[in-house]
């Protein structure tokens, strides 16, 4: 049977979300799965994290950890997975896509002589064929590939292959030492916020506005309303090119890539690139007051209003709504 | 100091989608240099001003690329490097032996101090090559940089790189190394009509993707399919008071699509 190792990411203590899904579909596709994780985080929360990886199928569990790994070290993570990759003689590697792991994986691809395919949104194994689909130009188009042979490296777009039931035990935990040494070593970050919002490429949902926002300090407003639905703030490419909003929150071909379970996109008329960044969204509400705006064709829903009215009016209506259930 | 930066041909962002057999049809597309690599580029003349030597722009591709790579010698590059490939090859090369063969290019005509190329091609958006150049070339690299301090002295160079969540991340390096520039490294400049004259003097070495020992057989993908996104059936449109408005999206939200 093919074995797969997956990398997973942390955050507060559990293994995200989309970290998972990759464990739970390759589970599904009958594969033997392990998980590795790194870091501190990963060490002090070893159990919980056991628990996770095992719930959604995998077997073993690999941490690795050295005074380093507070921080991403992309010599190190590279050097530990190839070697706890080649030991396992494990055929697949995934990881969900994600800023750290779109680093990491073309460096695995050739050190571990593999191929690459990266932000895929499906990935398939039949005995010793694997096949991924993935979106080109910002998903104007999709192209499905197949690797020739083993190794196959790869990152899965979040949200994309959903979660199993769960149920699995816990797996085993393994403690593994870090190899390798920092020939670019991260030695600190900077402007870190501990937000409770979740990250734009892994949201379910999204509110994102355009250059009708006027101003930087009326993204309040839009701010408002994404914690009221625990949402990720996004922006359109005008927003951020007229000092509205930092780039880090830009949704578009420039921009992040996002794939949310709802997408609010507030004054934004619906550039060819921007929607190339948001359109796999599978629920889409468009507020504008340009009923010709090119958003509304993309639009599951279409609200024909300003923004400074509809915004306000419908953080009202969700907290009633959500107060009473 | 010598400099080389990689650079993409990629389609417009305006680009509307038409495939044929093997993948996008490129007839009537328009194409031009990727965005993010405006970033090296910049990065690129600005160094080399400052630390004396040389700015080399290569691309990988058939004849159209070197466009893209007049577009940087316009903007100031000393001169270019072509892995010229057919049309066929270049979409049969994956990112592996991409990097494979513009590795094999940065050898042959190096060694070069500092490797610079944009994070990303907004084409198969793989975000791929620099990385595996630099694995390629056994040097260390930092991607998504958004600032660059070089001391050519001491070799030492420090990147800061973003994460998640506008944060990022500092590192520390030395030449030789690789750098994947982001949005917000620099402003690219316009290339000046004297520069775009002197371009078309600068010289462009043609290396052929068969004398760097590289072939499409290097690749470790082959495409099966292509294929369009689903149409989306036309969606709602509400009007009505703010109010009303608000009402209908939640209400629509909670009973029809149940995500809420």
């Amino acid at each position: 049977m093919a074995k797969a190792l997956v990398l997973v990411e942390i955050k507060n203590g559990k293994i995200k979300k989309s970290s998972l899904e990759g464990i739970s579909h390759l589970k599904k596709q009958g594969l033997d799965v392990d998980a590795i994780a790194f870091g501190p985080e990963a060490e002090s929360s070893s159990a919980e994290l056991a628990k996770n990886a095992g719930s959604q199928g995998a077997a073993n569990l690999f941490l690795v950890n050295s005074p380093d790994l507070n921080f991403y070290q992309a010599d190190l993570y590279a050097e530990s997975i190839k070697a706890q990759f080649t030991k396992g003689a494990y055929q697949i590697l995934v990881a969900a896509s994600s800023t750290l792991t779109r680093d990491l994986f073309p460096t695995l691809a050739v050190q571990l002589n593999g191929g690459l395919a990266t932000d895929c949104v499906s990935l398939d194994v039949a005995g010793a064929v694997v096949t991924v689909k993935k979106p080109m130009l910002a998903g104007k188009y999709f192209a499905k590939y197949e690797f020739k042979a083993p190794p196959a490296i790869i990152t899965i777009r979040p949200n994309v292959l959903g979660l199993g039931t769960g149920g699995g035990a816990d797996a085993k935990i393994e403690k593994i030492a870090a190899t390798g040494t920092c020939r670019a070593k991260t030695t600190g970050i900077q402007g870190q916020t501990s937000s409770a919002r979740p990250e734009l490429t892994e949201a379910e949902r999204i509110v994102s506005a355009g250059r009708s926002i006027k101003a930087a300090e009326n993204f309040k407003m839009i701010e408002e309303l994404a914690d009221t639905i625990g949402a990720a703030v996004g922006a359109s490419r005008a927003a951020v090119d007229a000092g509205f909003a930092p780039h880090s929150r830009q949704v578009g071909q420039t921009g992040k890539t996002v794939n949310p379970v709802l997408y609010i996109a507030c004054g934004i008329s619906g550039a060819i690139q921007h929607l190339a960044g948001m359109k796999t969204s599978k629920i889409i509400v468009a507020i504008n007051t340009d009923p010709e705006a090119p958003i509304f064709q993309k639009a599951d829903y279409g609200a024909i209003g300003d923004i400074f009215q509809v915004v306000p009016a419908l953080v009202k209506e969700f907290k009633k709504l959500l107060s009473a259930s | 100091m010598k400099i080389a930066v990689l650079v993409k041909q990629t389609p417009d962002t305006e680009t509307k989608a038409k495939l044929n057999a093997t993948g996008l049809d490129s007839t009537g597309l328009k194409f031009i240099l990727n965005p993010y690599d405006e970033f090296a580029v910049e990065e690129a003349i600005k160094l080399r001003d400052a630390l004396k030597g040389e700015a080399v722009v290569i691309s990988l591709g058939p004849d159209r690329v070197v466009e893209a790579m007049r577009t940087a010698l316009a903007m100031g590059c000393d001169s270019a490097i072509h892995v010229q490939t057919s049309e066929d090859d270049a979409k049969a090369l994956d990112s592996y032996a991409t990097a494979k063969a513009l590795a094999a290019a940065i050898k042959q005509k190096g060694p070069f101090d500092l490797i610079l190329c944009g994070k990303q091609a907004i084409d198969d958006d793989a975000m791929a090559v620099p990385q595996m150049v630099a694995a390629f070339l056994e040097i260390p690299r930092v991607t998504v940089v958004t600032k660059l301090e070089i001391d050519a002295a001491s070799k030492k160079v420090k990147a800061n790189r973003a994460v998640e969540g506008g944060a990022e991340e500092q590192s520390e390096l030395n030449l030789p190394c690789l750098i994947a520039a982001h949005k917000g490294l620099n402003n690219p400049r316009y290339a000046s009509l004297p520069g775009i004259m002197k371009a078309k003097q600068k010289k462009v070495d043609v290396l052929p993707l068969a004398t760097l020992g590289v072939s499409a057989a290097d690749s470790k993908l082959k495409a099966v399919s292509f294929e369009l996104p689903p149409d989306k059936p036309a969606g709602k449109i509400f009007k009505g008071t703010p109010e009303e408005l608000a009402q209908q999206i939640v209400s629509a939200l909670r009973n029809e699509a149940k995500i809420i």
